[in-house]
């Protein structure tokens, strides 16, 4: 009695101080949801009761194995006790009431992150490898920068163009799986609570560049997301190699090709019209405009010699119009 | 050069090389015959799968099968003794001492390489930015670190219940000996075709092999689902014996609940692998047939749906991970009342608990799917029978623990595993139940905070208690015991450094380290997180190096082991001489007389010899 007595009080010590511990060393990021805050909640019971726990079976284990030890020149048996039905049955109950109102926790928790806004603010998200790219349908602008007003729920209708994607800003928690499949859209909501820069990731592994699928996001007050759209709507008057830009820049082609001469997926794009290229057939071509359009609506037709067929995707015939690919090859060609 | 031909694996070897060329010949021409021309990847599919049937044929797996079905006579398998010391091991040997030694070995090659794969790509993440490695590289070691050590847990779990189950139960064999050897050689050409993987061009997957991702890119993945195949083989059929042998050849006496513990859990798990293991065969086939013949099971646009993959790959590889675990806590659990002299606290309820666990984990293989876009109305009940898990293991802690309260502990290596095994699972189960709640693990999946919970789970549930196993069982084997002080040096190097490894890791998961990126942005301040898993990742290979240094040593130079040395009263210790004589107990019959566990109850016994005249008795009535 004595030993269990002692072992309880070292217990609910252990379990303070640990809990206290796990709470104070920060493990989250900031809470920049409102889906954050219930989410910690939620990781806040966690922790309690892996503080317990842990406390627990270590306090008995290591306890046991201090006192109760074969001390030196002893050879003795321990205790003969084979068990407890009494004691079964209490840590098998204890347990299961705990998992049941756990799970009921946790469902709870699932659903107040899930309360809908019937007002919030639609944006398609699109995901390719490897770029992420966001239409406001409400005002006709695409941005390959998340732009979202603070304090309003937003709601993203997500799909991908090639493989499976997952949408994560570790400050919101929240995450999603972005698929291919026209009927398989899926839904994220999300009320960004905290002004700032933040970093959308792609979190299901898509191959190749995964690692850098990444997406700037900005959650701005009320009045600055408005200017922005002011600002985007305008883009009508752009010239053809600044639309070009806009275009390669929100449809994820710099996913793959760099604009500075450095090495990636895909070939650079400096220098790249008027220059001489070789081909993996052996053959030599001089880079204009006919090439170009070739190689975004067939790329694999021509394959530049180093790098491999089926990685860009064949998908921009159905994508873009004449007038944008026009657009696009003005901008490649201003790259010098 | 005959005697290098007359050893079966040489010859085996051979053959896959040669049946390879066959494979490839042979379709190329049909193909040519047809008017088509080369055409890369299902050549070397058709290859591999010629290759692994060659080794098996050229190993002489299939002789005794082929005899049979001619009406010819073949040898009982106890009298088919046909090789003799170190050459056994490398020939289609039927005695199951044998075959767990194989296994063994085999487990713990792969074991090595699987290790090795991942200290090179954590070089590369020790720092941010691309260091020594390009994306498929990274993204083609991550998936094999995977898949090799999935296989070399396999075949560890494979050398521990065929060494130990027959001896446990005191069978003279296994139930089919020469499915057995199969079961086992089989998984020779399935690591030796999943390892290929690498020189056709590497697969960017990880070992989850997601389509559509697995359906386009470099074709070293099917290479990936080929080895896995043919693995998969090995499991069920190797389930398939183990299951027969503990219910049907167990001594007189020897009632279930009478059973050493371990076998209840090698039961449990056999169950599940006998079950489960089709599914991951069956979904990587389909996969493997969409990039073949264009079916398009899982692609959006031919009508397939790629979530349906993931239930089918999930269905196997949640239950696979109790399938890891599962001998590992038989383990703990039979050797914890070895060493602190005191029964096994509420043997029925641990042994109920692994047959609950086996069926529980049948249930929650959507807890991998929470962010996957699953049905709305399936994540809640996968979070309830997920959480559910817990009151099984819990009652197996519990159990542990009681039997640790009160008892004479004391501390020789196999002891030492047993309780890092047991701390280190706990680990892996404390930080199970937040991946368990769908609105947490909304942050948590696909971190490296599952990457540590589940390292915990395979260290604690597998890798330590394998080490246990070894010390305490290696005297049997070799008839002399491994160093103690080689020991301890690999315990207390590897216990930290792993503990360090995985507590690194998590803490980065949480804060937003993603899984499986080959760089990382310097301002997340990672940096030096990540520096010290590598270190720690470095440090348990430097132990398991010791380790290894320690088997090879002390199976030559090691004290000699006379007797029952860690005084159990189970009777591979308590009746058999070490090394284990070849037919096991011959002569040596034994019934079941008492309780496994009843350390500490003086003048009872286990098990008791049969004499000689009983069994006459026995035989003539
Ligand atoms: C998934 C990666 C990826 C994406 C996204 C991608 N490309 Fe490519 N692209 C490549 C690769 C790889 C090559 C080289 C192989 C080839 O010639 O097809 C290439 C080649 C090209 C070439 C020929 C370059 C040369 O040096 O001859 C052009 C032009 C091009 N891409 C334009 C685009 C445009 C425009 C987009 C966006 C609308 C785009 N690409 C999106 C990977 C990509
Ligand atoms: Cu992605």
């Amino acid at each position: 009695m004595k030993h269990i007595a002692i072992v309880t009080v070292l217990v609910a010590l252990l379990t303070i101080v640990t809990n206290y511990f796990l709470l104070s060393v920060g493990l989250l990021p900031v809470e920049a949801s409102t889906q954050a805050t219930i989410i910690d909640k939620l990781f806040n019971t966690h922790f309690f009761i892996i503080s317990f726990l842990f406390s627990l079976i270590s306090v008995f284990m290591i306890y046991s194995l201090i006192v109760f030890r074969n001390k030196k020149g002893q050879d003795e048996d321990g205790k003969f006790v084979t068990g407890s039905t009494k004691l079964e049955i209490l840590w098998t109950i204890i347990p299961l009431a705990t998992v049941i109102s756990f799970s009921y926790l946790g469902a709870k928790s699932l659903a107040e992150t899930r309360i809908i806004n019937p007002q919030a603010m639609t944006i398609n998200v699109t995901a390719s490898q490897w770029a992420w790219s966001f239409e406001y349908p409400d005002f006709e602008i695409t941005s390959n920068t998340l732009y979202l007003p603070v304090d309003n729920q937003v709601n993203l209708q997500m799909t991908s163009l090639d493989v499976i994607h997952s949408f994560w800003v570790p400050e919101f928690r929240v995450k999603q799986d972005v698929l291919p499949g026209e009927n398989l859209v899926k839904e994220l909501r999300f009320t960004p609570s905290i002004i700032g820069d933040y970093t959308l990731m792609c979190a299901e592994l898509c191959g190749g560049a995964h690692a850098y699928m990444n997406s700037p996001v900005k959650v701005v007050s009320e009045a600055d997301f408005q200017s922005w759209v002011d600002l985007e709507s305008k883009a009508d008057d752009l010239n053809p190699v600044q639309k070009g830009e806009k275009l390669v820049k929100n449809n994820g082609c710099i996913g793959c090709h760099t604009l500075d001469g450095s090495a990636s997926v895909g070939p650079t794009w400096l220098g790249l019209s008027g220059s001489e290229k070789s081909l993996m057939d052996g053959e030599k071509i001089i880079v204009d405009d006919k090439y170009l359009m070739s190689s975004i609506l067939n790329p694999n037709q021509d394959i530049v010699q180093n790098f491999s067929p089926n990685i860009m995707p064949s998908i921009y015939a159905d994508l873009f119009s004449k007038e944008e690919l026009e657009d696009i090859i003005a901008f490649i060609n201003s790259l010098h | 050069m005959k005697r290098v031909w007359s050893i079966g694996i040489i010859r085996g070897l051979i053959f896959q090389l040669f049946g390879t060329g066959i494979g490839v010949i042979f379709f190329t021409t049909i193909r040519t015959i047809l008017g088509l021309g080369w055409k890369t990847e299902p050549t070397i599919v058709v290859g591999g799968l010629f290759g692994a049937i060659f080794f098996l044929i050229g190993l002489g797996a299939f002789t005794d099968w082929w005899r049979a079905a001619l009406g010819q006579e073949v040898l009982e398998p106890h009298e088919a003794h046909k090789f003799n010391g170190i050459r056994r091991y490398f020939e289609f040997t039927l005695d199951h001492k044998v075959i767990g030694i194989q296994y063994g070995v085999l487990s713990m090659i792969l074991l090595s390489v699987g290790g090795s794969l991942a200290l090179i790509f954590r070089v590369e993440l020790a720092s941010s930015g691309l260091q020594i490695l390009n994306f498929v590289q990274f993204n083609t070691l991550v998936g094999l670190h995977g898949m090799v050590l999935i296989i070399s847990i396999l075949t560890g779990i494979s050398a521990v219940s065929n060494y130990l189950i027959p001896l446990l139960i005191g069978a003279d064999d296994m139930a089919f000996p020469r499915l057995n050897a199969f079961s086992f050689w089989i998984a020779i050409p399935a690591s030796l075709i999943l390892l290929s993987a690498m020189f056709f061009g590497g697969f960017e997957t990880g070992w989850t092999a997601y389509p559509p991702l697995s359906v386009r890119g470099p074709m070293g993945i099917q290479m990936f689902f080929l080895g896995v195949y043919f693995a998969g083989w090995s499991s069920i059929l190797g389930s398939l014996n183990l299951i027969t042998t503990i219910l049907k050849m167990r001594s007189p006496g020897m009632k279930m609940f009478r059973l050493p513990i371990l076998t209840w859990s090698v039961l449990a798990t056999s169950i599940m692998a006998l079950t489960a293991t089709q599914l991951i065969g069956l979904s990587f086939q389909l996969v493997m047939f969409e990039r073949l013949l264009g079916m398009g099971f899982f692609t959006p646009s031919e009508g397939g749906n790629p979530v349906l993959f993931q239930h089918l790959f999930w269905f196997y590889s949640h239950p696979a991970v109790y399938i890891f675990i599962l001998p590992g806590l038989g383990i703990i659990s039979e050797l914890l009342p070895v060493f602190v002299r005191k029964p096994l606290f509420g043997y029925k309820w641990v042994a109920m608990s692994s047959l609950a666990i086996a069926l529980t984990s049948f249930l929650v293989w959507g807890h991998h799917m929470f962010t996957a876009g699953i049905e709305e109305y399936l994540r809640v009940p996968f979070m309830y029978s997920t959480l559910l898990v817990a009151v099984p293991t819990g009652v197996k802690f519990f159990s542990w623990v009681a039997t640790l309260w009160q008892g004479k502990a004391r501390f020789p290596v196999p002891m030492l595993f047993t309780l890092g095994a047991i701390i280190v699972f706990l680990m892996g189960g404390l930080t199970g139940p937040p991946a368990g709640t769908v609105s947490t693990d909304l942050h948590l999946h696909d971190t490296y905070f599952i990457v540590g919970h589940f390292h915990d789970t395979m260290f604690g549930g597998f890798v330590f208690p394998i080490f246990a196993a070894i010390y305490y069982w290696y005297p049997k084997i070799t008839g002399r015991k491994l160093n103690e002080t080689l020991g301890k040096i690999h315990f207390y190097l590897m216990t930290p450094s792993f503990l360090l490894m995985t507590f690194g890791q998590m803490r980065i998961g949480l804060l937003g380290m993603r899984r499986r990126i080959a760089d990382y942005d310097p301002n997340l301040g990672f940096d030096s997180t990540h520096l010290l898993i590598t270190i720690g990742g470095f440090l348990i290979a430097i132990s398991v190096l010791v380790f290894f240094v320690n088997l090879i040593r002390s199976a030559k130079k090691g004290e000699i082991a006379e007797g029952n040395i860690w005084n159990s009263r189970s009777p591979e210790w308590s009746l058999l001489p070490s090394p284990a004589p070849i037919n096991n107990y011959e002569n040596r019959e034994f019934r079941v007389v008492g309780n496994p566990y009843d350390y500490g109850l003086t003048g009872s016994k286990y098990v008791e010899l049969i004499k000689s005249e009983e069994i006459k008795n026995e035989v003539e009535s």
